[in-house]
């Protein structure tokens, strides 16, 4: 079994993306802030779980709906949140919006609103490890629907041919957007894509950190160890479809859904931590009001963060500031 | 400094070398670009036996993934040289040049940034059909964020690409096949065109022609025809074209009140009427001609060469351009 301090970790990381996006959804509600929100509710297992196998000299990519993948790989809250309401204490200073967070001190090098445009980067990302001699690995993050895009295919054989660190982690949340996924693809199973390039795939429980956990720890030893790329496809579900507040979900069956909030992963994990009996209530406890606090803190920073300065359009265009 | 008289293809061999001795993080990626063949065009011949596969690193025909690669490994510190074999295949690739390349730094808000250089081949003109024969840095030039950069003659391509390799920015290098083979002037040890600087290849007095690649030889060939009538033209290589030299352009068109520009691309939406739009936003009541522009055909490149000289602009071309701002 993994030793209950990561196990603990993992269950934080996904408590603090679940009330993150508990606030940020209530924001948008309330009308508070009106943004394009990608809700991740229902995918905070896999981040979490990777991410503990993970340093700030490991890096990650991953698309517009992978705020959780940045909140788990260590982004600072506040900047995240504020970069979603589009303020200059984001981390991109207003100028990316939720479909390009990135934070490279924690290794959060890009995030892509091009489905699957990212994948291609993380080689890059991996490829340079591999040629300083360093033992970091890279993380990307796409969807179901990124699987069937072209990018995604010339990246994985390249990894695989190149041998280079990278782990593939498909989240199958079974929706394209608004389609189905196996109105998209023949495969039941996304990872028999993998053998096609010559890497390992599995396909695990992405709602089960602890299984999510063995598949990856098995995969980054192997990218550390020089051993190439693996695929890694986590099953999961998206509770909140694909646009919050502007989906209503009617294209994904009710009894689908119903099943998907009993089964709601954070308070599932919750629940086995206690039954296993290694970490208590009081502990669990402990983490919820800590984290409750950091996001709450995170939201008043983000609120009360500036609106760019109009000059800041011209700005990061290139190195130099150019004008009009 | 000391100079040899060289080929564009030596040039740019030399200054790869030098660029890879000097610069540990500097690595290239292409197709086909290992010993022996060294690329499709030969340049890259010696470099894998001498620098080893990793640094010099053969692709699948993968444009996305060289593309993407090179942007990764640039944003983690590298300094990769990517190539496009032939520039119409950035079409394969735009996403990643046009979406991310350009874009990482201002989407990130300045916190990470692609210093990576892209060299195309430009095959027009060299019976390639339709599909390899596409002057495209107009493409380029439309995309915030990249800059962009077409060579003349030897020297050029080293100074160009010297100064690229070492810019913070994704540099878009497109290179005239056509040219490669053409001897010229190089400075042997480091040299650098500094970014947006023109060159005034022919200084002249009655008409500015600004032109960039294959149409530099072709105007400069016309400045002499036209000489002979009495005609004094001056002609400017822009050498970069993303960022260009505005100043250089307007004072010379103060100077001599009537302009041509010629490019061997397409002449709709081509980087010439985005020239012309300067012009004469800036020098309204001093010009005493518009415009005009010298450029490819609004078609494809067809195959049969008969149809394929029609298509690019000869020297015949730029003369008349020139006389007919006198009427």
């Amino acid at each position: 079994m993994i030793d209950s301090q990561t196990r603990l970790g993992i269950y934080e990381r996904m408590y603090r993306i679940f009330r993150t996006d508990t606030e940020m959804r209530g924001l948008i509600m309330a009308g508070k802030v009106s943004v394009i929100y990608y809700s991740a509710r229902g995918q905070e297992s896999i981040p979490s779980a990777v991410s503990a196998l993970l340093t700030t000299e490991d890096t990650i990519t991953t698309t517009y709906r992978g705020m959780h993948d940045t909140i788990a790989k260590g982004a600072p809250l506040n900047e995240v949140i504020a970069e979603i309401i589009g303020r200059s204490g984001g981390t991109s200073r207003g100028k990316g919006g939720i479909m390009h967070l990135n934070d490279p001190r924690c290794g959060v090098m890009a995030t892509s609103g091009i489905v699957g445009g990212a994948v291609p980067i993380a080689n890059g990302l991996a490829l340079r490890a591999q040629m300083t001699n360093s033992d970091a690995v890279t993380v990307t993050y796409f969807g179901d629907g990124a699987s069937n895009i072209g990018a995604v295919h010339e990246a994985m054989n390249m990894a695989a041919v190149w041998n280079l660190p990278v782990l593939f982690i498909c989240q199958n949340n079974e929706y394209g957007e608004y389609t189905p996924r196996m109105e998209s693809m023949k495969v039941e199973q996304i990872s028999i894509r993998a053998s096609a390039y010559g890497m390992p795939g599995v396909t695990v429980d992405g709602n089960d950190p602890d299984a999510v956990y063995a598949a990856a720890e098995t995969a980054v030893a192997r990218a550390r160890a020089g051993e190439g790329p693996t695929f890694i496809e986590a099953k999961t579900y998206r509770l909140m479809g694909h646009v919050f507040g502007v989906d209503t979900m009617e294209y994904m069956p009710r009894e689908e859904r119903e099943a998907a909030v009993a089964a709601d992963p954070v308070p599932a994990y919750r629940a086995r931590l206690l039954e296993d009996g290694q970490i208590s209530d009081s502990e669990l406890a402990e983490v919820e009001a800590k984290v409750d606090q950091e996001v709450a803190e995170a939201i008043e920073f983000a609120l009360a963060s500036p609106i760019p300065d109009p000059s800041d359009l011209y700005t990061d265009v290139y190195a130099e500031v150019v004008p009009a | 400094m000391s100079e040899s008289k060289l080929t564009m293809v030596q040039a740019l061999a030399q200054t790869l070398d030098q660029a890879l001795e000097r610069d540990p993080d500097v690595f290239l990626m292409g197709e086909d670009i290992i010993d022996p063949v060294g690329g499709a065009f030969g340049i890259t011949k010696g470099l894998s036996a001498k620098y080893g596969r990793e640094r010099i690193r053969e692709t699948p025909i993968s444009e996305q993934a060289i593309i993407g690669a090179g942007i990764g490994a640039a944003m983690a510190g590298a300094k990769p040289i990517c190539e496009v074999m032939i520039a119409d295949f950035y079409a394969v690739c735009l996403d990643q040049v046009a979406n991310h390349a350009a874009k990482l730094r201002y989407m990130s808000g300045g916190r990470t940034t692609v210093p990576m250089v892209i060299r195309g081949m430009l095959s027009g003109g060299l019976n390639f059909a339709a599909q390899h024969s596409q002057a495209v840095e107009s493409w380029m030039i439309h995309v915030p964020g990249l800059k962009v950069a077409m060579p003349s003659n030897p020297a050029d391509a080293k100074g160009i690409l010297t100064t690229a390799i070492d810019d913070p920015d994704p540099v878009v290098i497109f290179e005239p096949v056509a040219l490669y083979s053409v001897r010229g002037l190089c400075p042997d040890g480091e040299h650098r065109v500094p970014l947006g600087k023109a060159h005034i290849a022919r200084e002249g007095t009655d008409v500015t022609v600004i032109a960039y690649g294959t149409q530099v030889p072709l105007a400069l060939a016309a400045a002499d025809q036209l000489a002979t009538e009495g005609i004094s033209v001056e002609v400017i290589d822009l050498r970069w074209l993303q960022p260009w030299d505005e100043q250089t352009v307007l004072e010379s068109v103060q100077k001599t009140t009537r302009a041509v520009v010629a490019h061997q691309a397409v002449r709709r939406g081509g980087f010439g009427a985005e020239i012309a739009a300067v012009i004469q936003e800036n020098l309204w009541g001093t010009l005493r001609s518009p415009v005009l522009r010298v450029a490819g055909a609004n078609t494809p490149v067809p195959f049969a060469t008969e149809l394929e000289q029609r298509h690019f602009p000869t020297v015949d071309s730029i003369i008349d351009a020139v006389r007919r701002t006198n009427t």
